[in-house]
């Protein structure tokens, strides 16, 4: 009996392994999002990838790239500082491959991610969570450095990650909606994905697009410096292809978490919440036209804190949890 | 006059206070303002060249006002202007 023929296509695509099947996520619309008829709002869910986030792209860019350039060959040790997406990525793409895979990771992160990164075989290693993302940065420097046995991609410096976002993401998100892309907001970590598609589209659509990036404020127990001395600005970030900055408190950024799901259905992960956030705060200033952001990850990392079901308030450690 | 949030790491320098007020009609004026009240924070918040240390991020209204004017950044009466340290961040 002959199958009817189906009305999209090519319906996620056909892959020979889990590697090459990241990428090629969903861009839907979000209509509860947009404030006004004109103004429509575009999630790209980076959540659909394998292994649940954006990551999937960079950590394949940073392994491919490196065995393209003759750095590494199965059996090679990577160690990789990340506040957990990227080493889940990492690990998945090296057990694949064969490479043993050591993470650094803050203390602090949500128990799921440590969980993730076991499950797919990597060994991990905590640094401060009174220091955030930076300690586990200068812990995993400090480590490369004493033992060059060791080789470190790092997603904070290598240009083989925004090139995953230059390649792939933005390329992506330019074909679904033929080009029409007014603004596009993306968090700021290492500053991957905004670098890469802030490229992009300003390659392909001058000034026409609006790149806005989010960041996390850091919660006040995160900051555990000593002194502004010990600030870090990873080193791909060109603050000069960005035309708005804005930061997003942990409070506000569970608050549209919840949002997500409970307007739109949207089962994500607290850094898209301040993705959303901030997307929803630019489609206001907009009259017309398409504002895309990012969806980083999936909610399933987090389920454990509680913060989708329980009133923002009642959610333990909120100031004090690395989410993203 | 403007508020200016402290970040825990500056705190030592202004007294212990998390905000302070500043008067200034822009971010390079808030800031001056706020180093002659408190002279140990000026290290910390300019460089020697006068403009803001590299690692300092600072913020009107939640945006960072480096991709804005900079120093030269209009401020308001009622405005809030939040100092940060620059923090690796963000699903990395």
């Amino acid at each position: 009996m002959a199958l009817p023929p189906l009305e999209r296509r090519p319906c996620g695509g056909r892959y020979s392994d889990i590697v090459e099947s990241i990428g090629h996520t969903p861009l839907v619309e979000l209509k509860r999002m947009s404030p006004k008829p004109g103004v429509r709002v575009w999630a790209k869910l980076e959540s659909a990838n394998p292994t649940g986030s954006v990551k999937d792209r960079v950590a394949r860019s940073l392994i491919e790239e490196a065995e393209a350039g003759g750095l590494i060959a199965p059996g090679q040790t990577i160690l990789e500082p990340t506040s957990g997406n990227t080493g889940v990525s990492l690990a998945m793409i090296c057990s694949r491959k064969g490479y043993p895979l050591k993470v650094v990771m803050p203390d602090n992160v949500t128990p799921e991610r440590t969980e993730l990164l076991r499950m797919y075989g990597a060994e991990i290693v905590y640094s401060p969570g009174d220091q955030g993302s930076n300690g586990a940065v200068a812990m995993a420097l400090e480590m490369a450095e004493a033992d060059p046995s060791f080789y470190m991609p790092y997603q904070y410096g290598n240009p083989a990650n925004p090139l995953a976002h230059y390649d792939g993401t933005a390329p992506e998100i330019l074909e679904e909606l033929d080009g029409e892309v007014d603004a596009f907001v993306a968090g700021l970590g290492t500053g991957g994905t905004l670098m890469g598609c802030a490229r992009r589209f300003k390659e392909e659509l001058g000034d026409r697009v609006t790149i806005v990036a989010a960041e996390p404020m850091q919660g006040e127990p995160v900051q555990g410096l000593r002194s502004l001395d010990d600030g870090f600005i990873p080193p791909i970030i060109d603050l000069s292809l960005l035309d708005r900055k804005i930061f997003v408190t942990n409070r506000d950024a569970v608050i549209w978490t919840r949002k997500l799901l409970d307007e739109e259905g949207l089962f994500a992960g607290v850094s898209s919440g301040a993705i959303a956030r901030v997307a929803a705060r630019i489609a206001d200033e907009m009259d017309e036209g398409n504002i895309v952001f990012i969806v980083c990850d999936d909610g399933w990392r987090y389920l454990s804190s509680g913060l989708y079901t329980l009133p923002v308030d009642e959610v333990e450690n909120l100031e004090s949890t690395v989410w993203w | 006059m403007a508020t200016v949030r402290i970040p825990p790491v500056l705190r030592p320098a202004v007294g212990g206070e998390r905000e302070v007020s500043a008067a200034g009609s822009s971010v390079g004026e808030v800031l001056t303002a706020l180093v002659e009240a408190h002279p140990e924070t000026r290290e910390q918040i300019f460089a020697e060249d006068g403009d803001l240390n590299r690692y300092v991020n600072v913020y009107l209204n939640d945006e960072d006002v480096r991709v804005l004017d900079g120093l030269g950044t209009a401020v308001g009466e009622s405005d809030e202007l939040v100092i940060l340290p620059a923090m690796a961040g963000g699903s990395a």
